[in-house]
């Protein structure tokens, strides 16, 4: 196994006349967690699009320690270890929020397909205690038996969090995980971020607010208009002229 | 309008030991109503069947299929087939009936499940309309077209003759080992086999398998994300309504042993759909419910006739009682589909979740009363609606 567990290597997307990614490159350590920061319509969500495999790269390809993640769908993506929380939370609505947590659990131990309809969502007690517990750690144990669909903007984003953690992926992916989140929910979640962090799980995470960033980076690369700019931790991004540049628009003319 | 409670085993055999005394002492409490005779009661159980497999599939995974009926027309061509060719016990009848079906909903589900939504919708109508006209006219040889496909004193009936069991002077009837499949012995036979599915239905609503169908009508693009193929779900999920449909036709055919195209008609797709959302999409017993009621009100609304309306208004004036008479004529005998529709226009409206919608907002008015509801915000007013709603 590589010393990476996410490995980009010259990734370009093309939408017609459109180069939305040019000439990617980005290896990711396992067990760190790696931001992706830049303006809007760097790119930034494209290049998570392609990890996942929503979108096909025209150029390259991504690895995930040794195996090839180019060319597969989402789903067996997931089940080699990737999940992802979205920029605008996508849960089960219509589910409670203990539900909504036990589906990826069950996902994680039957696979892309299984019928089973002999045992009963009672009697599967060890997905039942799982997804309490999963619930518990993001804070939500309470509302356990309410529709997802009716909690809060922070509080789907934490459910999505918490339904991502139950499958203990290699790779975390979270694209804005607290946009629109007000100060005190936003706090809450750069904690549990960090909690996550202990337990060595390897995250990307593509931000906008440059206090969740410096918190919780190891890495970062800045995404500007398709392309990498800059690499390197916290304080040599903080200090480059290029981001600032790249931030600022055409201020230092 | 979903089950948000993880309900226990033991709350569900219960509720198993409840229908089944409702359903089985039928003849006895549908006496009042006028209901009680055994042709209607087989009806409630086959449509019964019919609108609690549609419902997995509908109220499930949300995928609004239009060509049920073809299903249901398959399993009475085929359960009529059973009977001429190998014997009029309905065993092999039933059995083959929800096989085949099965089989034919694995072909048109391959074709349609590429496509949701609407597009899912009109391939399945497509593939229903198909079908009807094959069975009208092209594959008169199997279906006997327009007459329909009958018994005949001439048929091989291979394992009867075998047994030694011969028709005498009349026509042979579906028999379950010498019980009838006409009249009240016919209703048990169906109510024992409505209670059979009703159970694999309700484990079903209640099983992981269950559950990932309501997560792919939540939200499909997570269950992506998650790791799961929504197709073979969605397939599984066809098939078995296919399976439940092609059982409903076959049953029908054992209560009367005859099958015409008309049975695979859009109208009759129509109505399934429509017996769904007026008890309560995606509730347990909503369209058993919705069956039982549009059956009961066909009956009683189409046997009226203008006789009988006049003799109903006959406290009047005469010149009063005609005009009368002849307006509300509109609505029942031949027209008592414009009071169907006119029913169904204000569920939809008013009550979206149907009749069960209807039963749990009666009921929380009730419990209201009783008790002084601890103070709370909308936020949890609106949750406790929807939790009581998906409790049945």
């Amino acid at each position: 196994m590589s010393e990476y567990i996410l490995d980009v290597t010259d990734v370009d997307k093309n939408f017609g006349g459109l180069q939305a990614l040019s000439d990617i490159n980005l290896r990711v350590k396992e067990g760190t967690v790696h931001a992706i920061i830049g303006p809007n319509g760097a790119g930034k969500s494209t290049l998570l699009n392609v990890i996942v495999g929503r979108l096909a790269p025209s150029r390259g390809r991504v690895l995930l320690g040794d195996q090839v993640l180019t060319g597969k769908e989402p789903h067996e993506i997931n089940q080699l270890g990737v999940a992802r929380v979205f920029q605008t939370p996508e849960i089960f609505p219509e589910l409670s929020l203990l539900q909504n947590v036990m589906v990826p659990a069950f996902a994680k131990r039957e696979g892309i397909f299984k019928m089973n309809f002999i045992k009963s969502l009672f009697s599967e007690k060890e997905v039942l205690e799982h997804a309490e517990h999963l619930l518990e750690d993001v804070g939500l144990l309470q509302h356990k038996d309410h529709l997802a669909g009716s909690m809060s903007r922070g509080d789907k984003r934490r459910l999505e969090l918490a339904m991502c953690l139950g499958q203990q992926p290699k790779l975390f992916l979270l694209d804005e995980p607290t946009a629109g989140m007000s100060r005190h929910d936003t706090n809450r979640t750069i904690d549990l971020l960090k909690r996550i962090k202990e337990r060595g799980m390897t995250k990307v995470i593509i931000e906008h607010d440059m206090h969740v960033v410096f918190s919780l980076a190891d890495r970062i690369s800045v995404l500007a208009q398709g392309a990498i700019i800059c690499e390197g931790t916290p304080e040599e991004v903080r200090n480059d002229p290029r981001v600032k540049e790249a931030y600022l628009g055409g201020e230092t003319v | 309008m979903s089950n948000t409670k993880i309900v226990s085993p033991k709350k569900d055999m219960i509720f198993m030991a409840i229908l089944s005394a409702v359903v089985l002492t039928m003849p006895l409490w549908l006496q009042p109503f006028g209901a009680a005779y055994p042709d209607l009661m087989q009806k409630f159980m086959i449509f019964g069947i019919f609108a609690i497999g549609y419902n997995i599939l509908f109220g499930l995974t949300g995928y609004l299929s239009f060509g049920h009926a073809a299903f249901l027309g398959v399993g009475s061509y085929t359960a009529v087939w059973s009977f001429k060719l190998l014997s009029m016990n309905v065993i092999p009848a039933l059995i083959f009936g929800t096989v085949l079906s099965g089989l034919f909903a694995l072909a048109i589900g391959f074709v349609s499940l590429r496509r949701s939504g609407i597009y899912f919708s009109i391939l399945t109508l497509a593939f229903a309309q198909m079908s009807y006209n094959l069975a009208y006219s092209v594959l008169t040889p199997i279906t006997n077209g327009e007459t329909g496909l009958q018994l005949e004193q001439a048929d091989p009936r291979v394992l009867d003759r075998m047994s030694g069991i011969e028709a005498d002077a009349s026509l042979p009837t579906p028999n379950l080992f010498g019980i009838e499949g006409i009249g009240y012995s016919g209703f048990y036979i169906c109510a024992a086999l409505m209670l059979i599915s009703f159970f694999i239905y309700l484990r079903i609503f209640r099983s992981p398998f269950g559950l990932k169908l309501r997560a792919i009508k939540s939200n499909q693009n997570r269950m992506g994300y998650t790791g799961f193929s929504t197709r073979p779900y969605l397939m599984t999920a066809f098939v078995i309504s296919g399976m439940y449909a092609g059982l409903a036709g076959s049953l029908l055919a054992v209560t009367d042993p005859l099958a015409g195209a008309e049975r695979m008609q859009w109208t009759a797709s129509g109505e399934v759909v429509l017996i769904t959302i007026l008890g309560g999409v995606g509730t347990l017993i909503g369209p058993l419910l919705g069956a039982g009621i549009i059956k009961y009100f066909e009956n009683i609304f189409s046997a009226f006739n203008d006789t009988v309306l006049l003799n109903a208004f006959s406290f009047l004036p005469d010149w009063l009682a005609h005009p009368i008479a002849s307006v509300v004529g509109l609505f029942v005998g031949e027209g008592w589909h414009l009071t169907l529709g006119l029913v169904f226009m204000l569920i939809v409206i008013f009550l979206p979740g149907g009749i069960m919608e209807g039963i749990s907002r009666l009921s929380r008015l009730l419990f209201k009363r009783e008790k002084t509801e601890p103070k709370s915000d909308g936020h949890e007013n609106k949750e406790k609606e929807q939790t009581s709603a998906g409790e049945v």
